[in-house]
């Protein structure tokens, strides 16, 4: 392997990794706050994929004006997902919102096959993202750094939000103890409403820029990367987003080099990222940046 | 109600379904024989399922992966070596997987205690984790298995799986495992061992506190349902007649979970309810799937609409009757006479 083949190997690596990152940040944002594993977020990364693709060949919008709608679009979606499937069980037992998340999962899911159809589509790139440039000697499509620089962008918008708002202050009062916030006067339901905003936003820009680097769209195409995107945050330490950061970045490394250097486990590949989460399970529960959760009697 | 009659009476029903079955065989069709199979096994599965999460609280999502384990060896076992021979052609199979060949009980036995022994060994390092972490690591061993099916062509041949499995799994079959796996987890229920289940669902710390290990009777319960999991998968394999890894995706395993969540987590007789209503539900709704002609009219069939309908009554289960059809409540004969003798009393 020449060193122009590496190159190209750790920018696709960054590539997959931000777009897992990304999602695994919904995931965690969410978790971190309700407990809950939000299963129908990979259905809101695949929809997000699908608006787009909507916007561009029914509304015959440019591709950007249609990229910042579908985001919107889907971040709504979120909200909604939540104040009709969960917010009814925020008093039922945590597994009961994990049952309801898996229906709405299965719904999403089943919905867009009835109105996308299964069929596979092709995706519209744009085509300044597609020619190759060649940057001493390596070859690298323009695509293999837009997409991080994109995900490093929102990423840091995030953290701003988190960080040096009120709103994040609120999400970060209300991860550490709701009932707590509640007689704070913090606005609970709110909050958590515009935690699902963001966190489905950030899954719809991965979705979309997913579409774009594997240029097909399937209703089923969110499963598997939404499992891996969890796994990421889990391993990262789930609650955690900087940990939600490092564990998609970390996966996507893994996925990437283990193929590129031992082609023969890639048909595993899809393994990779369970096995991981069991022994990140097995070694360290909290994962890395993640806090232990006290067990209360 | 003493004992004995119980006892006499529950012989009296298991008399009655034999009689149902034999009247079936003899006058339904072969579509109907084949729901009144689905209902059996889908009972199986739903039972297994039910002692793993509704009676231990183990949110178990690795049914999926069981059912895929008992399914493969049965059918390596049950078909002939020239089948075998005919069947792998991406790569020729393993000298051990060709010429094995055994009886359909010892196939669907030994389905079991393989998918029970995975049972043991995936429970050994995951059932320390909490609830939904040890969900997610079930579900991903589910995925695990699938891919490792997909990628050992010379014992599973690959994507393209088995075709033309001997269709050993009658009615007969189907309902004995089914009385099995209901007369095993009622026993065992009812013995000690079943209270200690409960008690480490209701309230794992003071389980712990009162000198239980309660990491061997979760594994107990776990290592159990595994086996009729993979029981289940056996019989759907050779009730099927054909297997191949994209049939043990996660659906699979949601479609087990709405059964329980549907008949109540902690009811046996909820989740025998609810096997029955949701099998028969299930094949109904493929009206909605097929194309409907009225008249001169032809309403195209819309795929994907069955599993639309079916994830939208698991949300409103969910959330408006959590506790589904029985709660924790079991039907036996003593509530049935409560009902009928209310009025005199």
């Amino acid at each position: 392997m020449n060193l122009a083949t590496f190159i190209q190997h750790i920018l696709n690596s960054l590539t997959l990794g931000s777009l897992y990152a990304l999602v695994a940040i919904g995931y965690t944002m969410v978790y971190g706050i309700l407990r809950l594993i939000n299963f129908a977020h990979s259905e809101i990364f695949m929809l997000g994929a699908y608006f787009v693709f909507w916007g561009i060949t029914l509304g015959h919008l440019p591709w950007p004006v249609a990229m910042v709608l579908a985001i919107l679009v889907t971040a709504s979606l979120g909200v909604l997902v939540d104040q009709v499937a969960y917010r009814p069980l925020r008093d039922a037992p945590r597994i009961s919102a994990l049952i309801s998340s898996i229906g709405v999962s299965f719904f999403l899911q089943n919905v867009a096959i009835v109105f996308f159809q299964a069929i596979p589509r092709e995706v519209y790139r744009p085509e300044w993202l597609e020619n190759p440039m060649i940057m001493g000697g390596v070859r690298v499509l323009p695509l293999t750094l837009f997409v991080p620089l994109l995900s490093l962008a929102l990423m840091l918008g995030l953290v701003y939000i988190v960080y040096k708002t009120k709103t994040g202050l609120g999400m970060r009062a209300i991860s550490k103890d709701i009932e707590t916030s509640y007689l704070m006067g913090v606005p609970v339901n709110r909050i958590i409403a515009i935690t699902f905003g963001i966190g489905s936003a950030l899954a719809a820009a991965s979705g979309i820029m997913w579409a774009l680097r594997y240029p097909q769209l399937q209703p089923i195409m969110g499963t598997i990367p939404g499992f891996k995107a969890f796994i990421a945050a889990v391993f990262g330490g789930i609650g955690s987003i900087q940990g939600a950061v490092i564990g998609g970045l970390t996966l996507g490394f893994i996925e990437i080099m283990t193929v590129a250097f031992f082609p023969d486990l890639a048909g595993y590949r899809d393994a990779f990222a369970f096995i991981l989460l069991i022994l990140i399970l097995m070694v360290k529960p909290t994962g890395l940046l993640g806090e232990r959760p006290e067990d209360k009697v | 109600m003493q004992r004995g009659r119980s006892t006499l009476l529950n012989f009296c029903v298991i008399a009655l379904i034999g009689l149902f079955l034999w009247n079936a065989e003899a006058h339904f069709d072969g579509y109907q024989i084949q729901i009144l199979n689905l209902i059996a096994i889908n009972i199986i599965l739903a039972l297994s399922l039910n002692l793993i999460y509704g009676f231990t609280g183990l949110f178990s999502l690795g049914h999926a992966g069981f059912m895929a384990i008992g399914a493969y060896v049965c059918s390596i076992l049950i078909m002939t070596p020239d089948q075998k021979d005919m069947l792998f052609i991406l790569e020729p199979a393993y000298d051990w997987v060709m010429n094995v060949h055994t009886p359909f009980l010892v196939a669907v036995i030994a389905g079991g205690l393989v998918a029970a022994l995975f049972g043991v060994v995936v429970g050994f390092p995951l059932l320390r984790l909490g609830d939904d972490y040890l969900g997610i690591a079930t579900l991903g061993f589910a995925e695990i298995i699938r891919v490792i099916a997909n990628n050992i062509p010379r014992v599973t041949n690959g994507a393209l799986g088995f075709k033309g499995i001997p269709a050993y799994a009658n009615l007969w079959w189907n309902y004995a495992w089914c009385l099995i796996a209901l007369f095993v987890i009622v026993r065992l229920l009812q013995s000690n061992t079943g209270n200690v289940l409960k008690a480490i669902r209701d309230d794992e710390t003071a389980a712990r506190a009162m000198g239980v290990n309660v990491f061997r009777y979760k594994l107990l319960s776990f290592t159990v349902g595994a086996f009729f999991a993979g029981i289940g998968g056996a019989l759907l394999a050779s009730l099927l007649t054909t297997i191949d890894p994209k049939m043990f995706l996660f659906t699979l395993t949601f479609n087990v979970l709405m059964i329980v969540v549907a008949g109540g987590l902690g009811s046996l007789s909820g989740s025998i309810m609810a096997g029955i209503g949701i099998t028969v539900l299930l094949e109904w709704l493929r009206i909605v799937e097929n194309p409907i002609s009225i008249g001169s009219f032809e309403l195209p069939g819309i795929p994907g609409m069955r599993m639309v309908v079916f994830s939208l009554a698991l949300i409103m289960i969910i959330l408006f009757r959590r506790e589904g059809l029985m709660g924790m409540r079991e039907l036996h004969w003593r509530s049935l006479a409560g009902l009928f003798s209310r009025g005199k009393a």
